[in-house]
């Protein structure tokens, strides 16, 4: 099937690179340890903001692989290539969207202890829920803003002004503590999750 | 002119590029085992024509029909770096629902064989002219859109690739190819640009 062909095409891809595939782990943990130097070593003050920090930290690192996404494939003709073959590009974008999702989310899941040891953070399993939520849709924004900008140059400094506030939502109910919060951190994560193979295939048909 | 199904029918054709009329009244009807060999000046619309009948363009005037499984070898080779060359033309070859047969046969018409298990990196501009060649020939396609094919090739793979084209269109392929000068189609229709 072509959906999972491409995927596996992705991932062998992925695969040959991992240097790519740390860098934002490595990133994301970064971030996290600059908080107790910048904040000072009160460990409630740390607990009580951990889980925002981890958020920001993860949308932080989710926009360090946007130049690498798209616009390798529209320059050397792999765009091209797929069209040709009457494969939509809304299947190219989906296949993409869950093989980035599988490089950036689970290395980024399993560094996730070691971010909240750096912070203190008291209970792990509910941020690790949080984010396995909310990472399809830190792994879909990117794709989109690659494909919006993949025929730009210097495209990538536009990516965060459109990841961010659309991310927004995500960030909102992943950190917020109340009751139905995760619910509507799913919701906002599969709405985005949703639109971002079409969306990405219009823009990327808009720029020829 | 109505619409059949095994031609090739291009009618007053024109495509704009940045709101600028590239070409205009293109036209040209190619049977099975046809070849059209589309010439002019640098500039004059010959790959926006290719990337128009691709269906990677629209097209601003005229009409396409096309009924083929069609294929197209670009300047841009679609070759990642790191993979073989192998995995490459196999992993194109799977998406058309070819087998591995037809990849090592198109890399033989090619001379590819012995650079299978070659990174794809590492291949001259020349042999990754030729890998594009070969994952259209394993393709499967009826129609061959070419973009100067012969582009960087030597002496014995123009050859290769005019005894491609030839038993392709043996085989009741279409060759529709962007050229200056000829390459060794037999007989092309010429359209000039």
């Amino acid at each position: 099937m072509i959906f999972l062909i491409l995927v596996r095409r992705d991932l062998s891809l992925a695969l040959r690179q991992p240097g790519a595939l740390l860098l934002p782990v490595v990133f994301f943990i970064l971030v996290a340890a600059l908080f107790p130097f910048a904040v000072g070593p009160d460990a409630r003050l740390l607990a009580r903001i951990a889980p925002g920090v981890v958020w920001v930290a993860a949308l932080l690192a989710s926009l360090l692989p946007v130049e690498t996404l798209v616009a390798p494939d529209v320059a050397d003709g792999t765009i091209d290539q797929i069209v040709v073959r009457g494969i939509a590009l809304e299947t190219w974008a989906a296949a993409r969207l869950v093989a980035h999702w599988l490089g950036f989310a689970l290395p980024l899941l399993i560094a996730l202890p070691v971010a909240a040891v750096l912070l203190g953070l008291p209970a792990l399993g509910p941020l690790a829920l949080g984010l396995a939520l909310g990472t399809p849709a830190l792994a879909a924004l990117p794709l989109l803003a690659a494909s919006l900008t993949a025929g730009l140059r210097g495209g990538g400094a536009l990516t965060g002004l459109i990841v961010v506030p659309l991310a927004l939502p995500v960030l909102i109910f992943g950190v917020a503590d109340a009751p139905g919060a995760l619910r509507l951190l799913a919701a906002s994560s599969l709405v985005i999750v949703a639109l971002t193979p079409f969306a990405a295939a219009a823009a990327l048909r808009a720029a020829d | 002119m109505t619409a059949t199904a095994d031609t090739l029918i291009v009618t007053d054709l024109a495509a704009d590029r940045g709101g600028r009329r590239v070409f205009g009244r293109v036209g040209f009807t190619v049977d099975p085992g046809g070849a059209v060999q589309v010439e002019g000046a640098n500039g004059a619309g010959k790959s926006t024509l290719l990337r128009v009948l691709a269906g990677l363009l629209p097209a601003a005037e005229g009409r396409i029909n096309n009924p083929f499984v069609t294929a197209l070898a670009g300047h841009d080779t679609a070759l990642k770096p790191g993979p073989t060359l192998a995995s490459e033309l196999t992993h194109w070859a799977r998406l058309v629902g070819t087998d591995g047969s037809a990849v090592a046969a198109a890399a033989a018409a090619f001379a590819l064989t012995p650079l299978l298990e070659l990174p794809a990196g590492f291949l001259s501009s020349g042999q990754r002219r030729r890998a594009a060649l070969a994952r259209v020939a394993a393709s499967g396609a009826v129609l061959w859109l070419l973009d100067e094919p012969d582009a960087g090739l030597d002496t014995a793979s123009k050859a290769l690739l005019a005894t491609a084209i030839a038993a392709h269109r043996g085989g009741g392929g279409i060759v529709v190819a962007v050229t200056h000068g000829d390459i060794g189609i037999a007989d092309p229709q010429r359209v000039q640009l």
